[in-house]
């Protein structure tokens, strides 16, 4: 696997030349730019993007010194969610099974940095940041864990099945691959809606071999869906390369007849302005591929250690080289958009904010004994059912 | 509606030269015999309409005592179009019944639209969608490639946006390479989102066997989606049941898997002004007693309700009343409707065209033990198709699905009156 080589000069050295307003940066106090939404700011992304069939966006990426610093803030919350939730499912709160997201934020925070909560957001089973990014709550996310009713899918769903409709995220599904479709589906309506808005439809290395995508794929191209599909290469499908499983493993170019683009999935704004350039293709000319290079710390899930199948220095060299949070970082200092005392300030911040959402999602009660026979309907017309013993235990459903 | 006697519409089906045909352009046969017409008119010129309508009672009360003795597939029964009457019996095929079901719950909601493999410019494969094409146009009317996994997911997709697509599978045996999204994307959803993602889908089609098509184009799946909770499955016999449970199904917020069969399509079925009103609608989970009767209950779903009524009729020259239960809904079961019939006639008889092993009728039978064992005065019989891939050759074929004499048979044995058995005795 080829670790692509970021420059640290890249992000020392912002291109002022390019934009005359931000050469006012420099003259304001670091402790005023963390609520600045006016400077813009440019940078370059990483590396360059890799257009199939399209021509690639521009590297330089415009931002301003909120959107950078609710970047830190946003990953880093959502890395220390996952690494939270690392501790509970070992001391046996969380069950069954926890895939983990960690390395791999840039994605989640990018793309929500492009769209709006109309645009819908659906993906596999490595949910829980994106539910966060899409306005869900921490208290939430671990209650869900747990199996509390206080969980966003009322404790039912489970780590894999978290869901907000209302904010566009549809979930959070257990079958890899199934979420292509679906999502191709959801574009389908909102096409047909003429809501203007589009799907990501959000899939790993290893589903990108699935039939059923190219299917989905198909028929987007030939009905001009709204569909982005946005493969999160993180190199590794469960314990198998992406090499030992695909014979392509250029999966921004999979699509054949369907343009796509390579981006590197560790940077945030280079994730950023993909997103936006997909959106505004996926709404003028039909679907279109995102391939994000990233990475995930953990292993698959927590039953897998991760080091079966790939190296401890592999591991520990993509987060000293390619962190997507240390990359955010080193651009808020160079920028002196904030101190790094600030910076460990918000972090510790984040801290007390998990452990809190932790502690009361702890004490929140189990669902209710009669939620075992609600929702398997919306409309049940007082149907009877029963439990294990037909005899014992039996319900109605509303 | 006027009597059109002379200028048939759409031309006359071959073979019936010695009747006068008029089709009306929702797809209802007139079928009128010229002097019967002639009697009519003039005895509405003569009589108030009350007392016309007694007559007509009188003239119904004949009609229907016949329709019971023949098979309801030969019966033309003599249909008045007349201004005045108000329970005309008409004649609909189950195709038409379903294509004008679609068409109304279409034409009703624009959130419906339809997709599958040639329902859009073939007509439908069948035939089941023929003109919605023309009228709906090609957004709502979807040609798809033959990926049967990629659009039933493209539609269950469209159904948690809130659209209410209808799935059509060419036949039920290509559903098994989207089963996935019937089961685990459609199904399960609003259990697993705890009320968020609801599913307003129908998947529909034809089941189970057809004639002469082999054993891959042969399953029943009733079985199958019928052990799912998430899901409703419904499964008509008549035009009535095809019109009343699609739209039910296309109104109703959860999956419906909607089983139809490929040879009642062309069946025509005797139908009330009632049902053609476009708001008819038939309750999920209701069974129909078809025919009353008090010594032995038969349960019968889509073609076998036909071969049922059949076996009913021969069952009664032998003195054995049959009381005749179409369940028109396989999920959820109305079992307490099989149960109170089971508490008349004390025997129970299951006839299914699927594969015996944790049937339908297995599931009926449970059912009825555990809330009706003390009343039953004989085993439960279950009649099922063999335990075999579905052969080809014709007389291999008749013996793989149920026949009548099959229903009669067991039905005899549940009345202890199968001579066999007293021979072994």
């Amino acid at each position: 696997m080829a670790l692509s080589t970021s420059l640290r000069s890249n992000l020392i050295k912002p291109l002022t030349a390019l934009t005359a307003l931000s050469s006012t940066h420099h003259l304001r106090s670091p402790f005023s730019s963390s609520a600045d939404d006016t400077t813009v700011l440019t940078i370059e992304t990483s590396v360059p993007f890799i257009g199939h069939r399209c021509e690639p966006p521009s590297r330089n990426v415009e931002t301003t010194p909120k959107e950078v610093l609710g970047f830190f803030r946003d990953m880093a919350l959502m890395r220390r969610m996952e690494i939270a939730s690392d501790s509970l499912y070992k001391s046996k709160l969380i069950r069954g099974f926890c895939h983990l997201y960690d390395g791999q934020e840039a994605v989640a925070v990018g793309m929500e940095a492009a769209i709006t909560r109309r645009d819908c957001i659906i993906t596999a089973y490595r949910d829980h940041c994106i539910y966060l990014g899409r306005g869900g709550t921490l208290f939430e996310c671990f209650s869900e864990l747990m199996g509390r009713q206080s969980g966003c899918s009322k404790g039912k769903g489970g780590s894999m099945h978290f869901y907000k409709k209302e904010n566009g995220f549809y979930g959070g599904h257990g079958i890899v691959g199934a979420q292509i479709p679906l999502g191709c589906g959801l574009a389908f309506a909102q096409k047909y809606s003429k809501d203007e808005t589009v799907t990501f439809a959000m899939y790993g290395d290893g589903a990108a071999n699935q039939g059923q995508l190219f299917e989905a794929l198909n028929m987007a191209a030939l009905w001009d869906l709204p569909a982005i599909l946005v493969c999160e290469n993180n190199h590794y499908g469960m314990g198998t390369a992406e090499w030992r499983a695909a014979k392509s493993p250029a999966y921004y170019k999979r699509g054949d007849y369907v343009p796509g683009l390579k981006v590197d999935g560790m940077d945030v704004l280079a994730v950023k302005q993909a997103c936006r350039f997909a959106k505004e293709h996926a709404l003028k000319n039909g679907p279109i591929i995102l391939e994000m290079d990233t990475y995930r710390y953990h292993g698959h899930s927590m039953s897998d250690p991760g080091s079966t199948y790939r190296t401890r220095d592999e591991i520990s060299g993509v987060r000293q080289e390619r962190d997507a949070i240390e990359r955010v970082r080193k651009l808020i200092l160079s920028h002196e958009l904030s101190t790094e005392a600030e910076l460990k300030s918000i972090e510790k911040e984040i801290r007390g904010q998990v452990d809190d959402a932790i502690a009361r999602a702890k004490e929140s009660p189990m669902p209710d004994p009669s939620e075992l026979f609600t929702n398997v309907y919306v409309k049940g017309f007082g149907i009877e059912v029963a439990g294990a013993d037909r005899k014992e235990v039996r319900g109605v459903l509303p | 509606m006027a009597l059109q006697t002379n200028k048939p519409l759409n031309g006359r089906r071959r073979g019936q030269s010695k009747r006068d045909q008029a089709t009306l352009q929702n797809g209802v046969v007139w079928t009128i015999t010229a002097p019967f017409a002639l009697y009519l008119a003039d005895q509405t010129l003569r009589r108030s309409s009350a007392q016309v309508r007694s007559e007509e009672a009188k003239m119904l009360g004949i009609v229907s005592r016949k329709v019971l003795g023949q098979s309801l597939g030969r019966i033309r029964p003599a249909v008045w179009a007349l201004r005045n009457y108000s329970s005309a019996e008409k004649q609909m095929t189950v195709r038409d019944a379903l294509n004008s079901a679609l068409d109304e719950e279409m034409s009703a909601d624009p959130k419906v639209f339809l997709m599958g493999e040639e329902v859009g410019e073939y007509q439908g494969a069948y035939k089941i969608s023929k003109g919605l094409l023309e009228k709906y146009g090609p957004e709502r009317v979807l040609d798809t490639p033959i990926t049967e996994a990629g659009f039933t997911g493209i539609g269950v997709g469209a159904a948690y946006y809130g659209l209410k697509p209808v799935v059509e599978f060419m036949t039920f045996n290509f559903s098994m390479q989207a089963i996935d999204h019937i089961i685990n994307s459609a199904a399960k959803s609003n259990y697993m989102s705890a009320g968020q993602i609801s599913v307003p889908i129908v998947f529909r089609g034809p089941n189970g066997a057809a004639a002469g098509v082999g054993a891959q184009h042969s399953q029943c799946y009733a079985a199958w989606y019928g052990s799912c909770p998430g899901l409703k499955v419904l499964s008509p016999y008549s035009s009535e049941d095809a019109r009343g449970l699609l739209k039910a199904a296309i109104r109703d917020p959860d999956p419906v898997i909607f089983l139809e069969n490929e040879l009642l399509y062309g069946e025509s079925f005797p139908i009330s002004a009632e049902v053609l009103d476009s708001s008819f609608c038939l309750p999920i989970g209701k069974a129909k007693i078809e025919r009353e009767g008090r010594d032995v209950t038969i349960t019968a779903f889509s073609k076998m309700v036909g071969f049922a009524l059949k076996a009913a009729d021969i069952l009664a020259k032998d003195g054995i009343s049959a009381e005749i239960i179409n369940l028109r809904s396989i999920r959820p079961l109305d079992t307490p409707t099989i149960n109170a019939s089971v508490r008349k006639t004390n025997r129970l008889v299951t006839v299914e065209e699927g594969f015996p092993q944790h049937g339908v009728g297995a599931e009926i039978c449970m059912a009825v033990v555990e809330e009706s064992f003390g009343y039953l005065d004989a085993p439960v019989e279950r009649i099922a198709g063999a335990d075999v891939p579905m052969p080809y050759a014709a007389n291999l074929e008749r013996m793989a699905v149920p026949q009548i004499e099959d229903i009669v048979r067991a039905a005899k044995r549940a009345c202890y009156r199968s001579t066999a058995m007293a021979a072994t005795a």
